[in-house]
């Protein structure tokens, strides 16, 4: 089997970025080294040929790729991003295994990997169905036949590109067009690899299904793309989750999820992140509600080095509702945590519930940047959101960027934001309880987070318990 | 026969002397009581000796069965068998009670029970000490009225069993039935074990329940008068003037 690798230069392309950003380059110059770095309309088409591609998502690549040199950087990207030693990137990589639904058939050292995550041991116990995706390809899918009967699709959108070309033309990166911003565009432009999932209409998925992604190699770039399609009545809840060994060099993650909930239908979509300190995550996740349809978000962003994560509903139908989630732990010098959900109400009477929480220590920044808007005609929309910020130290910060756009008089939008340092009086308490400084510390994260916790499968939730208690053994001592 | 013992203690908090230099010996089975005018200290004893970072011990030492344990970590200190009941414990409200008095059964007590049958426990004790079902549920002292947070507390001295009670003021703002619950667990406890105290009071009350065979009074962070039941019903005929003045 031939190993393909094409390669880009993400510093270059970083650079140039920050560069635009100041109009320090005009657009034949960025071009110029956008190109240099390796990401030309040539690769694109090697892409698209290697993934026996139809003429039309090699057109939504090259506009795609169109779009990113014109667009400017948004000014959110910190420049730092322009600093980092990131070079050379693997902008393809194909595992050299091909895709199977049978754990056997994969290689050893690849399926320990699985099993000490413990991927394929809870397919067994509770997931409908499952798609691994290694570096830029899917290796596993699997989906159960009870859910196949009821014509439940779930597959990699390569495959999905073949067999159902039209419901992929309907509906990839139609609520977050490459336009949006120079990221989308170049998730457009490079997308390999992620899950599709169609759910038929009045079909509910008692049993979670998972997209697993695993970076397999350093200097490598990841863009997959999972797009799920729920139908009127339908229900499903999608795990993601996200997980790399630690490399010496970065990578670069610039994965997108669309969700789509027709009339009635409800979507829980929940991540788990623990990508390795050494990758920078951009993640691009909008969803949007039809009538009475709900969107939940839940999101525990705990790894990777710089984070920006912002789920966004569009509240397109009447009474529609969506809530969001998200905990993000920055835990390390220089570590930058960007999240922030967006709820756009488009339509009358449309809910929306934002609770965002944040965790800092030894040094770690989190920045939250929400936005909830009111368009005008959406009468009757109701908003609330939370914001908590738990410090543990004096080097850690914190900021809080809310921001409201209201074009609707009788619309209810209402803010919460709190920041906590850890109080030497709990701490002083719990030790006086026999618990040791560690536990007493995490047990006060934990519960800083719990509301969020109670929402995860239990599985997960012993997850993510497991990956904090591991991050506070790093902790300094607490003031 | 243990012995908890406090030679000349001088403790500090935010710059400023608050003891200076207590002396004080508890033995196993014994309840000393100590009284004293609001602000004369008692609090930041307790504090100190249990090693909170604000209340620093800037001279003398306390030790348990001749160990120096002045500086040890807390939970240390609460491994070895000292205990004490908070006058004004803080909301803890991320992390639920029941899931905190687990913990202590687990850590504390060494128990290797299922954590089906430790919450079972921790039912059982709760009841005897009436602390509902209800507060077991909520965050730490979430919303506790004052008696159900005094009650809590000694909740957690029958979990834990220490060898050494330093109870802060366990009897304010608690009915009478609490009083007396209160009262029955020290003594099943001192029956039991052979637990000592250390009881922070401005009550002759709970001293007649428990027949307290020391009385020292604090004033101005100095023990200033030490004797027995007879100077506790002075303080509580007279007021603490009459004990103070000379
Ligand atoms: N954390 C603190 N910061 C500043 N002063 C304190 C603090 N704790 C106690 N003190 C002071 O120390 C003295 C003794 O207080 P405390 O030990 O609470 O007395 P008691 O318990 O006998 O009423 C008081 O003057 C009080 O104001
Ligand atoms: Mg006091």
């Amino acid at each position: 089997m031939p190993e393909e690798k094409l390669s880009l230069d993400i510093n270059e392309i970083l650079n140039a970025s920050i560069d635009a950003k100041y109009e320090k380059l005009d657009e034949k110059e960025f071009h110029r080294r956008i190109v240099s770095s390796g990401l030309s309309r040539s690769t694109i088409e090697e892409i698209s040929k290697l993934k026996k591609e139809p003429e039309w998502m090699l057109r939504l690549r090259l506009k795609s790729l169109e779009l990113f040199e014109k667009l400017p950087t948004p000014n959110w990207l910190p420049d730092f991003l322009g600093s980092l030693d990131v070079s050379s990137l693997e902008l393809y990589v194909k595992p050299g295994i091909e895709k199977t639904n049978n754990w056997d058939e994969i290689p050893k050292e690849i399926r320990e990997y699985y099993d000490k995550l413990g991927i394929p041991e809870s397919e067994k116990k509770y997931l409908g169905g499952l798609v691994a995706v290694l570096e830029s390809e899917p290796i596993y899918s699997n989906v159960k036949e009870e859910l196949k009967k009821k014509g439940v699709v779930m597959m990699p959108p390569e495959e999905a590109v073949q067999k159902y070309p039209d419901v992929i033309k309907e509906y990839f990166m139609k609520i977050f067009p490459a336009s949006d911003h120079k990221f989308a565009a170049l998730h457009g432009a490079l997308w390999s690899g992620g899950v599709f999932v169609y759910v038929p209409r009045g079909v509910r998925i008692t049993t979670p299904v998972e997209g697993f992604f695993v970076i397999g190699s350093e200097m490598e770039g990841q863009f997959e793309h999972t797009l799920v399609v729920a139908d009127e009545g339908s229900y499903i809840h999608f795990i993601e989750g996200c997980s790399a060994p630690q490399f010496k060099k970065f990578s670069f993650h610039d994965g997108m999820v669309e969700l789509y909930a027709k009339k009635d239908a409800h979507i829980k979509f929940t991540t788990v992140q623990n990508w390795s300190k050494n990758v920078i995550n951009f993640n691009n996740k909008r969803a949007w509600a039809d009538e009475n349809a709900n969107i939940e978000w839940v999101e525990g962003s705990l790894g990777s080095k710089y984070s920006f994560v912002y789920p966004s509903t569009i509240l397109r139908g009447r009474n529609a509702t969506s809530t969001s989630l998200v905990v993000t732990m920055a835990s390390g010098e220089g570590e930058w945590k960007d999240s922030g959900s967006k709820m756009i109400h488009a339509a009358p009477n449309t809910r929306s519930k934002v609770v965002n929480k944040n965790i800092g220590f030894n040094g770690g920044v989190n920045i939250y940047r929400g936005l909830i808007r009111v368009n005008k005609g959406a009468t009757g929309a109701k908003a609330y959101v939370k914001c908590d910020s738990l410090m543990l130290d004096e080097k850690t910060k914190a900021y809080t960027f809310p921001h409201n756009q209201v074009f609707e008089d009788d619309a209810d939008v209402a803010h919460e934001a709190h920041t906590f340092r850890m109080s030497e009086d709990q701490l002083f308490y719990l030790m006086n309880r026999g618990i040791n400084e560690k536990e007493a510390t995490s047990m006060l994260v934990l519960g800083f987070i719990d509301e969020i916790m109670k929402e995860l499968p239990f599985e997960y939730a012993t997850m993510l318990n497991k990956i904090i208690k591991l991050e506070l053994e790093k902790l300094g001592a607490v003031a | 026969m243990s012995v908890l013992k406090i030679q000349d203690l001088h403790v500090e908090v935010e710059g400023k002397e608050v003891i200076k230099g207590i002396s004080l010996e508890v033995k196993s089975g014994e309840i000393h009581a100590l009284m004293g005018p609001n602000g004369s200290g008692k609090t930041s004893l307790s504090l100190a000796i249990m090693g909170h970072p604000k209340y620093k011990i800037t001279k003398g030492r306390i030790t348990l069965d001749g160990e120096d344990i002045t500086n040890l970590e807390t939970d240390e200190k609460v491994k070895r068998g000292l205990f004490l009941a908070f006058q004004n414990p803080v909301e803890i409200s991320g992390v639920k009670l029941s899931t905190l008095l687990v913990a202590e059964l687990n850590r504390v007590r060494g128990s290797s029970d299922s954590v089906m049958q430790m919450f079972q426990t921790i039912r059982e004790y709760a009841k005897t000490v009436g602390v509902s079902e209800t507060l077991l549920n909520r965050g730490v002292f979430e919303g506790f009225s004052g008696g159900e947070k005094k009650r809590t507390e000694i909740l957690q001295m029958l979990i834990l069993r220490p060898k050494f009670a330093i109870l802060d003021e366990p009897d304010s703002g608690v009915d009478v039935d609490g009083l007396r619950v209160i009262s029955e667990i020290v003594n099943k406890l001192k029956k039991e074990i052979n637990t000592g105290y250390l009881i922070i009071t401005h009550y002759r009350r709970i001293l007649d329940y428990l027949n307290a065979d020391k009385v020292h009074v604090l004033y101005k962070g100095k023990i200033v008068s030490s004797g027995d039941m007879s100077l506790a019903r002075l303080i509580d005929e007279k007021g603490y003037e009459s004990v103070i003045k000379n």
